[in-house]
């Protein structure tokens, strides 16, 4: 593909038309230490099929997750998936259909989305589930600026035990909006109740927590829940999916919100993505939800029909007034939850769970657990030596033995967050346990 | 168009009417026409600071939704709560029974530079 470069005399246009002297002038403002100080060295062109032997070299020196075993969590997990859901994803009715605007040429994908929103309310025990979102960190994200516009508060607190990267996504979009963060302490792997009580107010919009938290560990929820509404506020949780299953439904126990992240129900662990943002929500809050949602009506000769609903708060109508900054949705991997939660059932849903509680907890009895918390799928587990040196011999051996938790958690640097889904055999558990017994 | 003689009138399709030092407010005949079906009216809490020019809440109909500002400065002291059940009081009934929003005036020089029913006519006229 050929690289077309601007010639001299097309930057120099260009510099005058916007009245900047030279390009050193534009580029001012980037701070010196994070620009390059010569050149970038670049190697001299190659032909096509030059080019196709070294990217098939280089990509030669990857490990696929799949050609290993794998322990990794901390929000992307390594549950199977059944060949159908593949095969209906690759339809190309399915990936490459345009975003349903027109109803009548989208009733496929319009139901597609329908189901999956009623098979999240159904999982989440709360009203109404939206199209999708673009990831778990996005989900709980917009979940904060509902509950703040919803309580007219600029407050958000956040358990220190939801995922670091979505609290790092919290705090951009807080930025911006003039939210305050307030970060909520932990105590022996679950959230501090007692810095919660010190914290929480009446200036306070909402509750972010996660349950299981980041740590694997299941949260005081119905006591939270109960802070949180004392103070006006509202509880967002941000849920496991697939442990819904098993834990009582974040509807039941007052979560006035609930999101997630949905990779679980199909979708294989990939570096970036894409992933699926679930968000579900009490009735009371349906006009404020950020993104779409698929509604079923009739036709003016009284046949069913579905089309996209509530789009009247959305950005390609509502522009800079828009309830969020989403007016799409992942569409793709709503159908791979989909068919997943289909083919499933509530059962065999129940029984991924059970699988992955019971191996889970084969291996904590063997190796132990850095907190006595429960825990479903993952836990915390101190090593006797640094995490890093121990998790490069497991790699030698095709095991990817965990997280190192000293990067999000200082005080935790003797720890590796290990989850366990039903794919691992005991064989699996009982050589990853050889390593840390 | 009804554009009853007692009321003040904003650019934006609002009325005013002033009883004592209350103004009560809604939207104009000319605005739920608009709009079309009215399916949501998200008003302010009893007790807000309301400032003549700056949005109070929103109307929704089936594919638009509009801010309502608020004609004068001052302190919400009732809201028409039937909306929530009933946004469609507003395009049946939107200078009687769909009225929004009462406010106490805190400034009640403010309603001078409201219009009159002729002005708001003529603005009408001459392409809103």
């Amino acid at each position: 593909m050929p690289y077309l470069p601007n010639t001299e005399a097309d930057v120099e246009a260009m510099l005058r038309k916007i009245g900047v002297k030279s390009f050193e002038e534009l580029v001012a403002d980037i701070p010196p230490e994070i620009r390059a100080s010569a050149a970038i060295e670049l190697p001299g062109a190659l032909s096509e099929m030059e080019v196709a032997e070294a990217v098939t070299r280089l990509s030669q020196t990857n490990r696929p997750a799949s050609d290993l075993i794998s322990f990794l969590g901390g929000g992307v997990y390594d549950h199977y998936i059944p060949a159908a859901v593949d095969h209906i994803l690759l339809r190309s009715e399915f990936y490459t259909a345009y975003t349903p605007y027109q109803a009548e040429v989208s009733q496929g994908t319009l139901q597609v989305i329908y189901e999956f929103q009623s098979l999240i309310a159904a999982l989440t025990g709360l009203d109404v589930a939206n199209a999708s979102m673009y990831d778990g960190a996005t989900a709980l994200t917009e979940a904060g600026l509902l509950a703040s516009s919803h309580t007219r508060r600029k407050r958000i607190l956040v358990s220190s035990l939801v995922n670091p990267q979505y609290r790092q996504v919290l705090k951009t979009y807080a930025v911006g909006l003039g939210i305050e963060v307030v970060e909520i302490g932990r105590s022996q792997g679950q959230s501090d109740l007692d810095d919660l009580k010190s914290k929480i107010d009446g200036n306070t919009a909402a509750l972010l927590v996660q349950h299981p938290n980041f740590l694997g560990c299941l949260e005081p929820v119905e006591e939270m829940a109960g802070l949180a509404h004392g103070a006006g506020a509202l509880l967002v949780v941000s849920v496991d999916p697939i442990s819904l299953a098993l834990l009582r439904a974040p509807g039941d126990y007052g979560a006035d919100i609930a999101t997630g992240e949905g990779q679980p129900l199909g979708m294989p662990p990939s570096c970036g993505g894409p992933y699926l943002g679930l968000f579900a929500a009490k009735q009371q809050f349906l006009r404020s939800m950020p993104g779409r949602i698929v509604g079923l009506t009739n036709d003016v000769q009284g046949r069913e029909g579905l089309v996209l609903t509530m789009q009247a708060r959305e950005q390609h109508i509502r522009r800079e007034k828009a309830t969020s900054n989403i007016c799409s949705n992942e569409a793709l991997c709503a159908l791979a939850a989909t068919v997943y939660l289909s083919l499933l059932g509530r059962s065999g849903l129940k029984k991924v769970a059970e699988l992955c509680l019971q191996k889970a907890h084969y291996l904590a009895d063997k190796v132990g657990t850095a907190f006595p918390a429960p825990f479903f799928r993952e836990f915390a587990v101190r090593v006797r030596e640094r995490p890093e040196a121990m998790l490069s011999r497991m790699r030698q051996a095709g095991i990817l033995g965990g997280i190192p938790l000293g990067k999000y958690y200082p005080e935790l640097d003797d720890c590796l967050l290990v989850a366990v889904t039903e794919k691992r055999t005991r064989e699996h558990l009982d050589r990853l346990a050889e390593f840390l017994i | 168009m009804n554009i009853p003689n007692d009321l003040k009138y904003t650019e934006s399709h609002e009325w005013l009417r002033i009883e004592g030092d209350t103004g009560t407010m809604g939207i104009t005949d000319f605005a739920q026409g608009e709009l079309g079906d009215i399916v949501f009216v998200e008003l302010p809490q009893v007790g807000a600071k309301v400032e003549k020019g700056k949005p109070l809440g929103t109307v929704e109909a089936v594919k638009a939704v509009s801010d309502l500002i608020a004609p004068v400065t001052g302190e919400v002291v009732e809201v028409n709560a039937a909306l929530e059940k009933t946004p469609d009081l507003v395009n049946k009934d939107c200078y009687g029974q769909g009225w929004m929003v009462k406010i106490k005036l805190s400034h009640p020089d403010q309603v001078s530079s409201l219009m009159d029913a002729a002005a708001y006519q003529a603005m009408e006229k001459h392409g809103h």
